[in-house]
Order: structure tokens, then sequence, then C-alpha cells
């Protein structure tokens, strides 16, 4: 099978630029980032993140044929050749398929990212109905990949002022759970023509997430309570 | 040397679970504390953990705390010792009502109460029904957990070095540990950290097997530095094989599964579990349900062509309750299988899961040493906690869902015990530059560029040594041999160059000191599995295939030399009345 794969090392001077690789004896069944393991015992130059290989640790998240995914439950059966793998778009480039993920990591602290609580602590757990809990269904399961965010053509051109979807998502998550406390705090903190409106609702961040999680949806969920809010 | 040099009071080392829960403590005590991680920390391997954390919570069934002290003991062969058992069985309710408030989104009864399933070894009463006593948020406790833990201490500013490696402890002349020297991956640049105190919690060591549950970071890197820092390793020949990986693959199958009614069949359609434990059946210890099916497969009732394993059924659960409690392992069976379990069963195969052995610690966390007439002298300034420790509570055999509640009690103890050390010890010690030069020594070894062995090589080697001379049977020239082809490798690997010399990200450096720790673990693994000639928990010795109480009721110590010394286990709990051995029957 052919690949192409977007080379950088900023330590010898060199350009970055496309190299081709073959790989022969493909199991069925085999996933990408096997592939680029087997690829990188022989070129052991060739550098990218991984780490759980079954799609949980959000490790190894690269653009391939020019859709955001992860390696490690991507079957090399799904793929056109030669197989065009780049870094995440939008980033500045560390090494390789190793990009720089600060600002998508500081975009997410932005939004506060944790239970606020004001009330005393119960003794014990406090309830929430299975329903209440439902709600956090297809929110919390975000794996911090970044495939959303750096699909997203309003985060491309705003790194520092959009939160972008993965943010979004978490910052719903916690106006979602019915034990959080800082609603007003959270909404306001979302106001503005940047953080959260920067988005036009272009849907890439859905199309390839991963998880199957909906960062527009929870976009227009923020959207609708601050408009219930603000009467 | 001159180098990058940081203070802090106290340093963890791994950002999983274990070392998560301490930093979250420390910080709010207000401690200055820096989390090294060779991953950003939400991709550490507890984000993978899937069925739950176990607590005699009661929501489900009638429970209490010494029940689940019992089956812990009994889960653990009698190895584990009885008084961090009790503690850690009676601080498991907290511990789950603090994650809660940290705002884990655990699945809810239909009366708002945190929901608990059916897990393996789980009695009632000592030994009577099944107990429901595994809390979970469906079936990604593990995510919801680390990533909740995560969001706290970001609340409360702990200081992360995030993908930097920790190569080796640093010291002063006494022995007291005062910090690491660790390289930042992005520029290949060495950095002394030195503290006051300092917390090993680096997870398991999976990567020494071929198939495993484990991600490629599990690499027993805290276990080896804790070695070469003139530490033994405690239990080491128990490793856990859980009875549930993915045929051939290895990603982990929950036992949440058979907790939810799911159950194995052999070829013949059989649910064999009925003829090797009678009353737990499926939910029989791993140990126990592992050993079961690697028979069914050796005496040829296995299921494929191959007939080289067994069946998961679980579709007659109904769609409902996979998709609710088990979305999880849904995906992984579409995505790796294309099978959907709501219509097929899946097929498993014993795979290597859980480093029960580690790093000796008591129950406050401290490292422990044998020293003169005690066996268990603290060492000064040095903690362990999660998987890369042995308390030890898991003893033999752990049981599912004590792993997260492990890392969780003893994390939160490590750091209370800490805070109260630096009370009292309010200043730096002034450190030996010699342990900083030996640590930095070990970095530049991978700068001599050459092509002599490739990493590569050795530890595809190494994987299929473990897996063939100590996997769920062993027996004694099959272990001998395992130690000297261990061995040659670890000549071998002296021999060893990197292509790729460079500094920046350069992940081909950081596997080469990945792989000379796992050749250590592995040495201290095969060594100590040779020289127990009993068969307890998941150590199984078909040349002595009785547990043996009378001479081997003991811990294994192993030395980086090569010696093994041993400890008593302690069967005298903090308040309650011993457990005494007994036959272990499910
Ligand atoms: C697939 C799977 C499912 C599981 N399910 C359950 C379950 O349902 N219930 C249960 O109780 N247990 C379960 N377990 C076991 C449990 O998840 C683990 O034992 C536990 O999470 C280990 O946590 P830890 O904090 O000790 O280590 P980890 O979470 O493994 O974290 C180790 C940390 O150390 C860091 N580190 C390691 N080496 C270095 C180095 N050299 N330099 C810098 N940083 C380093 C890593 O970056 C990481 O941050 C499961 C295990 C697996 C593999
Ligand atoms: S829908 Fe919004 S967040 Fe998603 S890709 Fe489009 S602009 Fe970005
Ligand atoms: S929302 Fe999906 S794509 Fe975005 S970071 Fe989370 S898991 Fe990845
Ligand atoms: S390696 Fe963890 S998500 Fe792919």
């Amino acid at each position: 099978m052919k690949f192409s794969i977007y080379r950088y090392n900023p330590e010898t001077g060199e350009k970055p630029y496309m190299q081709e690789y073959v790989l022969r004896d493909i199991d069925p069944g085999m996933m990408l980032l096997e592939a680029l393991m087997r690829l990188k015992q022989d070129d052991e130059t060739l550098s990218f993140r991984r780490s759980c290989r079954e799609g949980v640790c959000g490790s190894d998240a690269m653009n391939v044929n020019g859709r955001n995914m992860l390696a490690c439950i991507t079957p090399l059966a799904s793929l056109r050749e030669p197989v065009v793998i780049r870094p995440l778009p939008g980033r500045p480039v560390i090494r390789d398929l190793v990009v720089d993920m600060s600002d998508f990591y500081r975009q997410y602290r932005a939004v506060k990212p944790y239970l606020i609580v004001n009330d005393p602590e119960p003794e014990v757990e406090r309830l929430q109905t299975p329903e209440e809990r439902e709600r956090l269904d297809g929110l919390y399961e975000c794996i911090l990949c970044a495939c959303c965010s750096t699909a997203c053509p309003s985060f491309w051109w705003n790194p520092d002022r959009f939160l972008g979807p993965a943010a979004l998502l978490q910052a719903w998550r916690f106006l979602a759970d019915s034990r959080d406390q800082a609603t007003d705090e959270r909404l306001q903190a979302l106001e503005g023509p940047y953080r959260m409106f920067r988005c036009h609702t272009i849907m890439n961040c859905v199309d390839v997430c991963p998880k199957g999680l909906n960062p527009t949806r929870a976009i227009g969920r923020i959207k609708h309570l601050m408009l219930k809010r603000s009467f | 040397m001159n180098i990058r040099r940081r203070k802090f009071d106290a340093l963890i080392i791994g950002a999983g679970g274990g070392g998560l829960r301490a930093a979250l403590q420390l910080a709010r005590a207000d401690a200055q504390v820096a989390v090294v991680s060779k991953v950003f920390p939400t991709r550490s391997h507890t984000v993978a953990a899937q069925g739950g954390v176990n607590a005699a919570l009661a929501n489900v069934t009638p429970d209490n705390w010494h029940w689940h002290m019992y089956d812990t003991v009994k889960g653990s062969d009698w190895l584990g010792d009885q008084d961090a058992i009790e503690y850690m069985c009676r601080a498991a309710p907290r511990a789950v009502y603090e994650l809660e408030h940290f705002g884990v989104p655990f699945s809810r009864l239909a009366d708002g109460h945190i929901y608990q399933r059916a897990f393996g070894g789980q009695s009632r009463n000592f030994g009577g029904e099944q107990a429901t006593r595994t809390c979970a948020a469906a079936d990604r406790t593990g995510h919801a957990i680390l990533h909740s833990l995560y969001q706290q201490n970001i609340r409360a500013r702990t200081h992360f070095f995030d993908e930097y490696f920790a190569i080796d402890l640093v010291c002063d002349g006494e022995g007291a540990v005062l910090g690491a020297v660790a390289m930042e991956i992005e520029t290949g640049e060495p950095i002394l950290i030195e503290a006051k105190t300092t917390l090993l919690a680096t997870g398991g060591a999976g990567q020494l097997f071929r198939t495993t549950t484990n991600a490629l970071i599990n690499t027993g890197d805290g276990m080896a530095m804790a070695l070469r820092a003139g530490i033994p390793l405690q239990d080491m020949e128990f490793f856990q094989f859980h009875p549930t990986g993915i045929a051939g693959k290895g990603m982990l199958i929950t036992e949440g599964v058979r907790g939810e009614g799911g159950y194995l069949i052999n070829a013949d359609g059989e649910r064999f579990m009925e003829r090797y434990a009678p009353n737990a059946k499926d939910l029989a210890s791993r140990d126990v349900v592992s050993r079961a099916i690697a028979i069914e497969v050796r005496e040829g009732r296995g299921c494929g062509p191959a007939r080289d394993h067994v069946l998961l059924k679980l579709d007659h659960l109904g769609p409902d309750v996979i998709l609710k409690r088990l979305p999880g392992i849904r995906d992984l069976a579409m995505t790796f299988l294309h099978i959907d379990p709501i219509e097929q069963p899946i097929p498993v195969y014993p795979t290597a899961h859980y480093t029960m052995g580690g790093i000796p610690t008591n129950r406050f966390g401290q490292v422990v040493v044998p020293e003169m007439q005690s066996p268990e002298e603290a060492v000064e300034g040095l903690y362990a906690a999660g998987e890369c420790a042995c308390v030890s509570v898991h003893g033999a055999n752990r049981l599912g869902g004590n792993s997260l509640l492990d890392i969780l009690v003893f994390g939160r103890a490590a750091a209370n015990h800490i805070i109260a050390y630096l009370k009292d010890h309010r200043y730096h010690r002034p450190l030996n530059e010699e342990s900083v030069d030996r640590a930095l020594a070990r970095l530049a070894r991978w700068d001599e560029p050459g092509d002599g062995e490739r990493v590569e090589d050795i530890r595809a080697e190494l994987k299929k040594v473990m897996e063939t001379h100590c996997g769920v049977f062993r027996e004694q020239t099959v272990l001998a041999e395992g130690v000297e082809k261990v061995k040659a490798l670890a000549e071998r690997m002296q021999d060893v160059r990197l292509r790729d010399t460079s500094k920046t990200f350069n992940t081909a450096r950081v596997e080469a000191m990945e792989l000379e720790n796992l050749i250590d673990i592995a040495l201290a693994t095969v060594q100590s599995a040779l020289a127990r000639t009993e068969s307890r928990g998941a150590h199984s010795r078909i040349d002595y295939p009785e547990r043996d109480d009378q001479n081997w009721m003991k811990h294994s110590l192993y030395f980086r030399d090569g010696t093994l010394d041993y400890k008593p286990v302690r069967i005298k709990p903090l308040t309650v009345e011993s457990f005494p051995p007994k036959v272990r029957v499910y």
C-alpha cells in the first residue's frame, strides 16, 4: 500500500516535504496506526503521537486524505491510495505529524471545564435522575483529540479568540449538568462576537468527530439558553 | 552540569488517576505541586478503564465494607496485606462520593443514586450471594474519572509538565529522594526538578507482553526508576491476564459485560464456567476464569477455524442494556471486529492486563524497603501510588474494580502524608550532583549514533519471550529458559543504537528508554516467577499446582542485581479480625 506522509524536522533546516512510503503484507482489518508503526520500524525518524491504540486517549488525530481522524480506529481498507497523511491543519507543526496543541488546550481551560457547585458538599452523592444524567450523553465522552477544532474554519482564522467546537462542547457539558451552579457566569463568559458567535454552523466539526459527538448542536443549545435567559 | 532547574514542594511523576488524585489533594492544601507526564494528562491509560470502581455503597443490594474486604482478601489468594485492604475498603465509599462531587458523570439509578453493577469475585456476607458493588459511568468509567480529576486540577491550578519524560530519581548522599531528572520531549532538553517529596504514579507494565489491554505507554518506567535507585520490586511474578481481551488483538472487553449478564461459551455452545466455578460461574475471580478459558482451548473446545478462543455471548441482554450500559464495548467490537454484539458473540482470550506487583509501599504511600532488622523502613521523600506501587491490596490477584479504587484511595493517602511531611520539612536539602550526572548519562547514551541493534527487534523479541515463557501457565524449565532469554536480550540492549539522534520530539529516543525499563521489569518478573514454587492467584505453576501457605505466604522482593528477598504478609487488619487462609473456591 502506498503512503505519502508530511515530513518536517526543524533541526535539519529543510522545508517540509511529502515522503512516499510503501508497505507490504497488509493484514485484513489492519488500522492506520499499525501501518504507521510498521513504517516507523524501518524509518525511526517518522514521528507521531499515539498511546491507547483503541480510540479513547485522543493522541493520534491526523489529517488523512483531507479529513481529520484518529489513526488507530481508521481501517486501511477504508482509505484511497496513495494515503496522504498530514498533521492536523492550522496548528504549528513541531515535527512530522506532531502539532502544537497549546491553543487548543488553552481554549479548553478558558471555558472553566469543571463542575462548579456553591452549596455545601453533602456527605453522600448528590442525586441526579437518569433523565438529567442522560443529558450529558454525547457531551462528556469527548477525548480532546482536536479533530473538530482543527477542521473548523472559524478556529483557523481566530484560534486566539474563537473558542472552537471542542471547548464549546465542554462549555455546554457543564451548562447541561443538573448539578452545576454557575450557569450565569458561564453564559456571560461566552458573550461577545468571537468566543462563541464566530461559529457559522458549517458543521465540519460534526462530520469529523471520531466519537460521533455533535458540537454544533451543543453550540445551538447554548445560544438557545442565552436567549431564554435574556427574557 | 548546567541544566534547567525548577523547585517544588512536591513532584508527582504520572498524571493518571493516581497522580491526579494526589495532585488535587496537594494543590487544595496549597502545596506547590508539579505533575510530570510523558503524555498530556487525559491521555494516560486510566482513560481506558471501562467497568467501574468498587465501593460498598449498597445502592442496589445490601453491602458493607467488611464484605468488600473479605472478597478482596480472598481474591488476593491471601497474599494481600489485610491492614491496607481494610483501609481501602473502608475509605471506598468516601472516595467515590468525592468523585461525584468533583463532577464525575456516574450513571444513575431510578432513585437518583449512583448506578452499581455486579463484577467478578463480589459477594455478600463473606462468600454468599453475588454483590453489586461496582460504581459505573456507563462503560467509560476511567474516562469519566480521569477527565474530572484533570478538570478539578485545572481549577486548583496544579502545575503541569506535559510531555516530559522522567528519566531517573535524584537523591542526596543518605538515600533520601529529592526529585527527578526529566526530558522535555518537544525539545529533547533535560530538566532537573527538585522536590522535598517525589511521588511515583507511573502506572503498569502491560507492554511486557505481545497481546495486552494496555496502552503503548505502559512500560513500567517508574518501577524501573525505583529499581535503579536501589529499591526492590515486590511480587512481580503476579501479572493479571484478563479473561476477555478481544482474541488476537488485546483490546479489553470489560468484566462489566458478564456483570450485566453476559457469559462465556465454548465450541460446543456450553456455558463452561459452570464446571469450573459452580456458584460464581462467569463472575469468578479473573485468574480462575482465565485459566478455565486456557484449558478449554488447550483441550480442543476452542472456537473459530483455529479453535483458539472462546465466545462472550451478550446478545440476550437486548439492545437497551447494551446501548445504555455498554456503548463503548459495542463501539470497540464494531470497530475492530465488525461485529455488533447486539447480534453476535465476541471472540475473546486471556490477555495481559494488570501488574499486581510493583514498588513496595505502606498504606500511607511511603516507599518501604528492608533495612537491618526491619522489613519495611520508609525511604525518605519517596512515595508511590497506583498500578506502579504494591501496597499490597491486590496480592496475587486483583479484583475487577479495585484498581480504580486503589489509585484514588492511595493517591489521596500519599498526598495526605506528604502534606504532613512538608509541615516538618520546610527546606530543600542539597542533592548529590552525581545522581544528576548518572541520570543525564542515561539520556546521553542515546546520542551515540551508529547502526547496532534496533530497538524494534529487541522489543518484539522481549514480548514474545514473556508471552511464551511467563504466561497464564508456568513451569520450571520454561521459566528458566525465559530468564536466560531475557538476560540475553539485556546483553544485546548494550549494542542498541538509534538511527535518529535528533532532539525535537524524537519518539524513537523515548521508545529506547522505555525499552530499557521494560527489560529490567521483565527480568524482575521472570526471576520472581521462577523462584516461587507454588500456585497462588495469577501465578499458576503446572509443576506446583497447590498453594503452599507453609512456605510461600510471603511477598517477594526483587533487587536489580538479581537477588531475591522475602517479607511476611501483613495478616493483621487495623480493627477487625484477620481472615485466615482458606481453600479458595468460587
Ligand atoms: C483497558 C483497561 C480497563 C480497565 N478497567 C478497569 C476498571 O474498570 N476498573 C478498575 O478498577 N481498573 C481497571 N483497569 C485498571 C486501571 O485502569 C489501572 O490500573 C489504573 O487506571 C492505573 O492508574 P495509574 O494512575 O496508576 O496509572 P496510569 O493511568 O497508567 O498513568 C500513568 C501515568 O504515568 C505517566 N508516566 C509513565 N511513565 C512516565 C515517565 N517515564 N515520565 C513521565 N511520565 C510517565 C503517564 O504519562 C501517565 O500519566 C483497567 C485497565 C485497562 C488497561
Ligand atoms: S459548526 Fe461552528 S464550530 Fe463546527 S466547524 Fe462549523 S464554525 Fe466550527
Ligand atoms: S468533540 Fe469529538 S472531535 Fe472534538 S475533541 Fe472531542 S472527541 Fe475530538
Ligand atoms: S492511540 Fe489513543 S486515540 Fe488513537
